[in-house]
């Protein structure tokens, strides 16, 4: 606290793939608007293999932006980070949720077989995440309620193992 | 009258060869039938030895859902294991690779002794041409049928990846060919909340899985056949 402001870091990723229309909306000025608005102080962003680059900045009285293209260890990126903003992947949305982290969704409009907003929506619905879209981001940010988020309690995969074991004739432990 | 017998004789053999057809097709029919009424059903013997199953690992999200449910089944009784994955997706395997490693240093055995790990060649990769595709689908089909007839596992686990569709569809010929009787365990990703994926809605239209699981309640109402198992994530 004291004399340096509180570093306070928004974490975006795209996965694996590309989602140039996310990193166009967090290089925006209405979005980094709304960031700052917030108490926000750094954006970083892993680019994938877009194209686009966003514009770095070291951030005196604006946000300090920074950016690279892949990383191995993405977990500490989310671990080191106050608020991140996700493409749709369920790989990302999981870890990030693993992880108690506030996030939200952008889901990328101009996939063909759209099916990854359903699980976004899904999970706003059930209030453990917040979902948009590049047009919407800085509204959502804007909007926001961290405390209105609720936890999300890791899913269990022996209900299945059990009924795999059941149909196979094994007995039950 | 000769010419008369002649077509009377041909017209008989056409008969005979039509019905001999007619009854192998209705054997078929039969059989595939019967294997799909009991497919559905737990087997009816208790299971005592250990089974032999096909992991079929997809990308990110997908060989995420499958390790998690590998860590609760029991290693014991589901073995030997043989992963396969795209011929094109590292990833998955060396995670597959990683967490038989790790099970192995646990109880002390090889590796080799209970797990394989194998690379199948895709139909069809994003952007390719649909021309050169009918090869490589034709090249495809042929390296699945060899895999599954050196595996030939009795269970196979899968969860979504295309390179599943053909896998299961030579399991269930086997089935039906009487060469091995194996069950075929699908658990739709958890991404999939309001619709089934491709090859979910393939392997359930076409009554080719024993199982399907779902992760959500509301693909359970949509799908009366699948199974809810709640969140694997």
């Amino acid at each position: 606290m004291g004399g340096e402001k509180t570093k306070r870091v928004v974490f975006v990723t795209v996965g694996t793939t590309s989602f140039d229309a996310l990193v166009k909306s967090v290089d925006s000025e209405t979005v980094q608007k709304e960031l700052l608005a917030k108490g926000y102080t750094h954006l970083l962003i892993q680019m994938g293999r877009g194209s686009y680059l966003p514009t770095k900045s070291e951030g005196d009285c604006t946000l300090a932006v920074d950016y690279f293209t892949f990383s191995s260890s993405i977990a500490d990126h989310i671990r080191s980070a106050s608020l991140i903003i996700s493409h749709a992947g369920s790989g990302s949305i999981f870890e990030t949720l693993q992880l108690c982290k506030p996030l939200i969704v952008v889901v990328n409009e101009d996939l063909m077989d759209n099916h990854q907003s359903e699980l976004a929506e899904e999970l706003a619905n059930r209030k453990h995440l917040f979902c948009a879209s590049p047009q919407t981001l800085h509204q959502t940010i804007a909007d926001m309620d961290l405390n209105a988020l609720r936890p999300y309690s890791p899913g269990d995969a022996t209900p299945v193992a059990k009924h795999i074991n059941r149909f196979l004739g094994f007995p039950d432990d | 009258m000769e010419k008369g017998n002649g077509c009377c004789f041909s017209s008989l053999s056409s008969i005979a060869t039509l019905s001999s057809v007619a009854f192998v097709v209705i054997l078929i029919l039969v059989r595939v039938v019967h294997v799909i009424y009991s497919s559905g059903r737990p087997l009816s013997k208790r299971a005592s030895k250990p089974v032999s199953t096909l992991i079929i690992l997809g990308s990110g999200g997908h060989t995420a859902e499958m390790l998690n449910l590998l860590a609760v089944l029991q290693k014991d009784r589901f073995k030997p294991r043989f992963y396969i994955a795209a011929a094109t997706d590292n990833m998955s395997l060396q995670k597959a690779i990683l967490l038989e490693n790790s099970l192995a240093s646990e109880s002390g055995t090889a590796v080799a002794d209970t797990a394989q790990f194998m690379k199948i060649y895709r139909s069809r990769e994003v952007g390719q041409s649909y021309i050169t595709s009918i090869w490589t689908t034709l090249i495809a089909i042929v390296h699945a049928l060899w895999l599954m007839i050196k595996i030939r596992p009795e269970v196979i686990l899968c969860n979504g990846p295309g390179t599943c569709i053909p896998l299961c569809v030579i399991a269930f010929i086997f089935k039906v060919l009487g060469i091995r009787w194996s069950s075929i365990f699908y658990v739709e990703s958890i991404a999939r909340v309001r619709r089934l994926s491709l090859s979910g809605l393939l392997l359930y239209k076409l009554w080719l899985a024993d199982q399907i699981f779902v992760q959500w309640p509301q693909l359970q109402q949509q799908y009366p056949r699948a199974t809810y198992v709640g969140r694997l994530m």
